[in-house]
C-alpha cells in the first residue's frame, strides 16, 4: 500500500499539484442485530480504496478510487488536479496551509480482547439472552439488540514527507425495547446503555463485558411498559438534571458543532448551517456559567474521537474550548487556523473513509467534572426533573435554539426522585442554557460516550466522535413542549 | 467504472458458485462528482469511482450477508464463502419468508449523456453563474452541484433479475445577507435541465426580500408551505408511517386508521417509481418491480409500501410492492418516489386568502417526537416571510415549530397546481391553517 499511495502523491505533483496527500483505508466490520428473538442481521463487510487530495493553482481537488492498481491511483491523482484547476476558476486568494512537522510512525489499535476473536455464535447468544430477559420481564412488543465491531487500517502520505500508519478497533453494543399501548395510541422505548446504538468505543470485547447488558434487560423492559401509563411530562419551567448520555448529545449539538471552525467560516452554510460562535467572540464571549469547563481531547484512551494523527497528519491534541464559562477555543484545520490568528491546526480533520475528504470534525468534546455526586445533586434540588436517554434532537442552523426529547423523566420533589413521566422534551437557547448550569457532577460520575453517527458535509460523511460527560443541573428550563393551543379561529 | 457486462458477470459468478439453498447478489457500481461552494468560491470539489457488492446467502431460514467493494473474482468468492459461513452460524429466523421470485422489471428511462459526461469544468461554469448573481447583489452564495451515474443490478437464485442504469443530478443555491437567506434547489436525471442562474435568482430574491427580519411571537399561524417544506413532512410520513414494517410492529400512525379519514380531502398521496415527473426507479433492492401504491386518497388512509418480507406477513398476505431497501434492513420498506397530488391554487391565490400568516420556504433539522401522533419539530430556514392582508410584507426571524403532521394535513385549505421534485417526493405548495410555532431563533 505504501507504494500505491506514494505513487499517487508523485503523480499528483507531476500533474501540477503544489501539495498532495494520499490516504489508503481498509475498513472491516461485523454486525449482529437481533429483534424479537430472531437474528435479523449477521453481516460482514469490507471496503478499501485510495483518496488523493491536492492543491493546484491555489485551490482544492479530490478524487478517490476503489481499484488498487498503480494505473487507477495515477488516474485519480490526475483527476484530482484537473478538479482543483476547475475550483481555481472561482478562487479569490490561494489556499495556504499552516506548517506541520512531517510525521512518520506506526500506531496500532488499542484493545484488551480482540472483538473479532469472539465467536459470532457467542455474540448472537448474548443478544438472544438479553432478548429473552426483556421478554420475560414485561410486555414489550419490540425487543432489539445490537453488536458491531470494526477494524480500520489507514496509511497517509503527503508531499511534505509525512508517512503515517494507524489502526483502530471499535466495539459497540446496546439493547432496547418498546412497549405499545393496547389501543395503539402510545409507544414507549427504553434502551441501555444509551439510545441510537448504545455505547461504542475504541476498545475491545472488554467493553461488552463491562456493559453487562443482561443485568439491565429486565429494568428497561419494566420501565418501557410502565411508561405507557405514566403521566405526560407537563408543560412548565423547572430545574433539570441531565443524565450523562443525554448531556453528551446536548454538548454535541450545542458546543461540538458550533466550534467547528470550517462551519464557523461558512463552509457548511448551504447544508447544516453556520455557527453563533463567530471569531469575534473568541476569548470574550460568555458561553456558560462559571461551572462550565469544556475541552476537545483527541488523546483520551478509548475515545471514538481519539487518534495519533488526524487526516492531515497533524498530531491529536487537547484544546480548551470553554474555561469557567468563557469561550476560548475552536476545532481547526491547517487551512482554517489562520482565520483565528493561530499558526497551527488543532488537529481535527477527519475523513469518513478513503472516498471522502477530511473535514473539521469533533474529536472527544468533554465537559470537565466538578465535585457533586448525583445523589447530592438530586437531594439539593427542591423541584425539578431528571431527564435520561435521548429520543429526539433538533437545533437551528446557528446552533442556538434547540429542542430535545428523552426516553424518560423522573420528577424531583423536595430532593427526592419521584414518579416517571413520559414524552419528556426540553427546549432552550444555547448560551442561556449553559449559563443556567449551576452544578456539575464529579469524576466518579463522568462517562466517556461514543456517538458513532454524526453527519456532516456533502457528500454526507458520518463521523465517530466521543463525549466525556458527568450529569449536571440546569436552572429554569422550559420542559414539556407541546403544540400551541388552538386559538379557536 | 464497471460496465453492464462486468456487473452481470458478477451476478452470474455468485449465482453459479453459491452452495446454499438460496442466494441474492446486489451490485451497485458507479461514479459520482460533487462541486461544493461557499463564501462565493468553490471550496470542496470531489469525484469518486467504486462499486459495492452485497451477497445474501440463505440456508433454510438462516441468513448471512457479506459485502465488499472489490469486484475481482477472488474477492467475490471470499465474500460468498463468508456469507455462507454466516448463514451456517445464524439461528433459524422463522420470520424470513425466503427470497422473492419476481418478474423482470420493465426498463426505466435511459441514463442521460449530459450527466454521465459532466466535467469538473462544466460544474465550475454552473457555479460561476450562481456567483455572478451573488456578486450583482452583494450576496454570499453557497451550495452544491452533484452528478451521479449508477449501474444497479439485483439477481437471486429464485429467478429475479433486475438491471438498471440511472443518472441523477442535484443542485442547491443559497444566498445570504447579514441577516437573511434564501434557497432554491433542483433534482433531475439530466444535469443540463438544471438552470443554475434561475436557482440563484430565486434564492437571491428570497434573501433580499427577507432583510431586516421582524421578530414574531410563537403561536398558531396560517402558513403557505413551499414544496421543500411540504416534502419534509411527507418524508417523515413515509418513513415512520406508510411503511409496512412500522405497521406490523404497531409503531405506525396507520395502525387502527386504515380506511379512515386522516387528512383533508384535498390530500392524496401515492408512491410511483415509474412516474416520469419524479426520478424513476423501476425496481427495488430485492429486484422486485415497483408498483404504484396509493397511500392517502382524498384524506383517507389507503395503504403502505411493502418488501417481500412484510408482504408475506401481511394479513392477508400480499405481494411486495417493490420498496425493499438493501438487506439487512432494520427500517423496513420505505416509499422514495412519493407524489402529493396537485390542486388548483396558485401561490398568489394562497397569499391573497391570508389575513395574517407566514410563508415558509423550507424546514431545517426536523425530527419526529411522537411517531403515533406524527408530532415533529424543527426550524424554518432560508426565507420565512410575514403575510398581511394577502401580501408578503416582511421577512421574519426563523421560528421553531412543534406540530402534528397529520393535523397539519387535516388543516389544508389549498393545494398548489404546480409542484417540484424534491429529494424523496414531488410536492406542490400547501396552504395550512393553525400551524403551531413554539419558539424563535436566538439571533
Ligand atoms: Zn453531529
Amino acid at each position: 500500500m505504501e507504494e500505491l499511495i506514494a505513487r499517487a502523491v508523485a503523480a499528483a505533483l507531476e500533474a501540477g499539484a503544489s501539495y498532495a496527500d494520499a490516504r489508503f483505508t481498509s475498513h472491516e466490520d461485523e454486525e449482529v442485530r437481533v429483534k424479537n428473538g430472531a437474528v435479523e442481521s449477521l453481516r460482514s463487510s469490507s471496503a478499501q480504496g485510495v483518496g488523493v487530495r491536492v492543491l493546484a493553482e491555489g485551490a482544492w481537488g479530490f478524487a478517490a478510487t476503489s481499484t488498487l492498481t498503480l494505473a487507477a491511483v495515477e488516474e485519480a491523482a490526475g483527476l484530482a488536479v484537473r478538479i482543483a484547476r476547475a475550483s481555481a476558476s472561482t478562487q479569490k486568494t490561494p489556499v495556504a496551509l499552516t506548517p506541520v512537522e512531517p510525521a512518520s510512525g506506526r500506531f496500532p489499535a488499542v484493545f484488551t480482547e480482540n472483538p473479532f476473536d469472539v465467536p459470532l455464535a457467542e455474540r448472537v447468544e448474548l443478544l438472544l439472552d438479553c432478548d429473552k430477559l426483556m421478554a420475560e420481564a414485561a410486555n414489550v412488543a419490540l425487543r432489539e439488540g445490537f453488536l458491531e465491531v470494526t477494524h480500520e487500517k489507514k496509511y497517509f502520505e503527503s508531499s511534505e514527507g509525512a508517512q503515517i500508519y494507524q489502526e483502530g478497533v471499535e466495539t459497540g453494543a446496546g439493547i432496547e425495547c418498546t412497549a405499545v399501548a393496547p389501543d395503539g395510541s402510545e409507544t414507549q422505548t427504553r434502551s441501555y446503555p444509551s439510545s441510537h446504538g448504545g455505547q461504542t468505543a475504541q476498545r475491545g470485547w472488554e467493553l461488552v463485558r463491562e456493559l453487562d447488558m443482561p443485568s439491565h434487560a429486565e429494568q428497561i423492559a419494566c420501565e418501557a411498559e410502565a411508561l405507557l401509563t405514566a403521566p405526560a411530562c407537563p408543560a412548565t419551567v423547572t430545574d433539570v438534571i441531565l443524565e450523562s448520555s443525554q448531556l453528551a448529545l446536548q454538548l454535541h449539538e450545542s458546543c461540538g458543532h458550533p466550534i467547528e471552525l470550517d462551519r464557523v467560516l461558512g463552509t457548511e452554510a448551504s447544508f447544516a448551517g453556520t455557527s453563533f460562535l463567530t471569531p469575534d467572540k473568541l476569548g470574550s464571549f460568555r458561553y456558560g456559567s462559571e461551572q462550565v469547563n469544556i475541552n476537545a481531547d483527541a488523546t483520551l484512551p478509548g475515545g471514538l474521537g481519539s487518534f495519533a494523527y488526524d487526516d492531515e497528519g497533524v498530531p491529536g491534541q487537547r484544546t480548551q474550548i470553554v474555561r469557567e464559562g468563557m469561550f476560548t477555543g475552536y476545532l481547526s484545520s491547517r487551512e482554517t487556523a489562520p482565520a483565528i490568528g493561530q499558526t497551527s491546526s488543532s488537529g481535527a480533520m477527519r475523513a469518513d473513509g478513503y472516498n471522502r475528504i477530511p473535514l473539521i470534525r469533533m474529536t472527544n468534546i468533554n465537559l470537565e467534572p466538578s465535585d457533586w455526586t448525583l445523589d447530592e445533586l438530586i437531594s439539593e434540588t427542591k423541584r425539578g426533573m431528571y431527564l435520561c436517554t435521548n429520543t429526539s434532537w433538533s437545533i437551528d442552523d446557528k446552533r442556538l435554539n434547540f429542542q430535545f426529547g428523552t426516553e424518560v423523566a423522573y420528577r424531583i420533589e423536595d430532593g427526592d426522585l419521584g414518579e416517571m413521566l413520559r414524552n419528556a422534551t426540553y427546549t432552550g437557547n444555547t448560551p442561556d442554557f449553559w449559563g443556567s448550569c449551576d452544578a456539575v457532577c464529579s469524576a466518579d460520575e463522568w462517562q466517556l460516550w461514543g456517538v458513532p453517527n454524526c453527519g456532516k458535509g456533502e457528500p454526507m460523511q458520518t463521523a465517530r466522535v466521543g463525549h466525556g460527560v458527568p450529569p449536571a443541573r440546569f436552572r429554569d428550563v422550559r420542559v414539556g413542549v407541546t403544540q400551541e393551543e388552538e386559538d379557536g379561529e | 467504472m464497471l460496465d453492464r457486462a462486468q456487473v452481470e458477470a458478477i451476478c452470474h459468478l455468485v449465482l453459479e458458485e453459491a452452495t446454499t439453498d438460496q442466494v441474492e447478489v446486489l451490485v451497485n457500481a458507479g461514479e459520482s462528482a460533487l462541486t461544493r461552494y461557499a463564501d462565493n468560491r468553490i471550496h470542496q470539489n470531489v469525484a469518486e469511482t467504486g462499486s459495492a457488492i452485497s451477497i445474501r446467502a440463505v440456508q433454510g431460514q438462516r441468513l448471512g450477508v457479506c459485502s465488499t467493494n472489490d469486484p475481482r473474482p477472488e474477492a467475490l468468492r471470499a465474500a460468498l464463502a463468508k456469507a455462507t459461513e454466516l448463514a451456517a452460524i445464524a439461528p433459524e429466523n422463522p420470520e424470513f419468508p425466503g427470497l422473492p421470485s419476481a418478474p423482470r422489471p420493465q426498463p426505466g428511462p435511459d441514463p442521460v449523456a449530459a450527466t454521465i459526461n459532466s466535467t469538473p469544468e462544466e460544474r465550475g461554469k454552473a457555479v460561476r453563474e450562481v456567483l455572478e448573481v451573488a456578486a450583482g447583489d452583494s450576496l454570499t452564495a453557497s451550495g452544491a452541484l452533484e452528478t451521479t451515474y449508477t449501474h444497479l443490478a439485483v439477481a437471486n437464485s429464485e429467478g429475479a433479475f433486475a438491471y438498471g442504469e440511472f443518472t441523477r443530478s442535484s443542485m442547491s443555491a443559497v444566498m445570504e445577507t447579514e441577516d437573511s437567506a434564501g434557497r432554491a434547489e433542483a433534482h433531475a436525471a439530466d444535469v443540463s435541465a438544471i438552470d443554475a442562474r434561475a436557482l440563484a435568482t430565486i434564492a437571491a430574491g428570497k434573501a433580499l426580500a427577507s432583510r431586516d427580519p421582524r421578530s414574531l411571537e410563537p403561536g398558531r399561524y396560517t402558513v403557505v408551505l413551499e414544496p421543500l417544506a411540504v416534502a419534509d413532512m411527507i418524508f417523515w410520513l413515509g418513513l415512520y408511517g406508510c411503511n409496512a414494517l412500522a405497521y406490523q410492529d404497531k409503531r405506525s400512525f396507520l395502525c387502527e386508521k386504515l380506511g379512515q379519514k386522516i387528512a383533508s380531502e384535498k390530500i392524496s398521496l401515492g408512491d410511483d417509481g415509474l412516474d416520469p415527473r419524479g426520478l424513476p426507479m423501476t425496481f427495488d433492492f430485492e429486484g422486485v418491480p415497483k408498483q404504484p401504491v396509493e397511500l392517502i386518497s382524498k384524506g383517507v388512509a389507503m395503504g403502505m409500501v411493502h418488501d417481500s418480507r412484510t408482504a408475506a406477513h401481511a394479513d392477508p398476505p400480499v405481494t411486495s410492492t417493490g420498496h425493499a431497501l438493501p438487506a439487512p434492513n432494520p427500517w423496513g420498506p420505505v416509499p422514495t418516489n412519493m407524489f402529493l397530488r396537485p390542486g388548483e391554487a396558485t401561490v398568489a391565490d394562497m397569499l391573497r386568502s391570508v389575513d395574517r400568516g407566514l410563508l415558509v420556504t423550507r424546514f431545517h433539522y426536523t425530527n419526529i417526537i411522537h411517531p403515533i401522533n406524527t408530532v415533529f419539530t424543527g426550524m424554518t430556514r432560508d426565507g420565512t416571510f410575514l403575510i398581511e392582508e394577502g401580501e408578503i410584507v416582511a421577512g421574519v426571524h426563523n421560528l421553531r415549530f412543534t406540530q402534528s403532521i397529520l393535523e397539519a394535513l387535516g388543516n389544508v385549505k389549498m393545494v398548489g397546481s404546480e409542484g417540484v421534485q424534491c429529494e424523496y417526493a414531488w410536492c406542490p405548495p400547501l396552504l395550512v391553517e393553525g400551524f403551531s410555532f413554539t419558539g424563535v431563533s436566538g439571533e
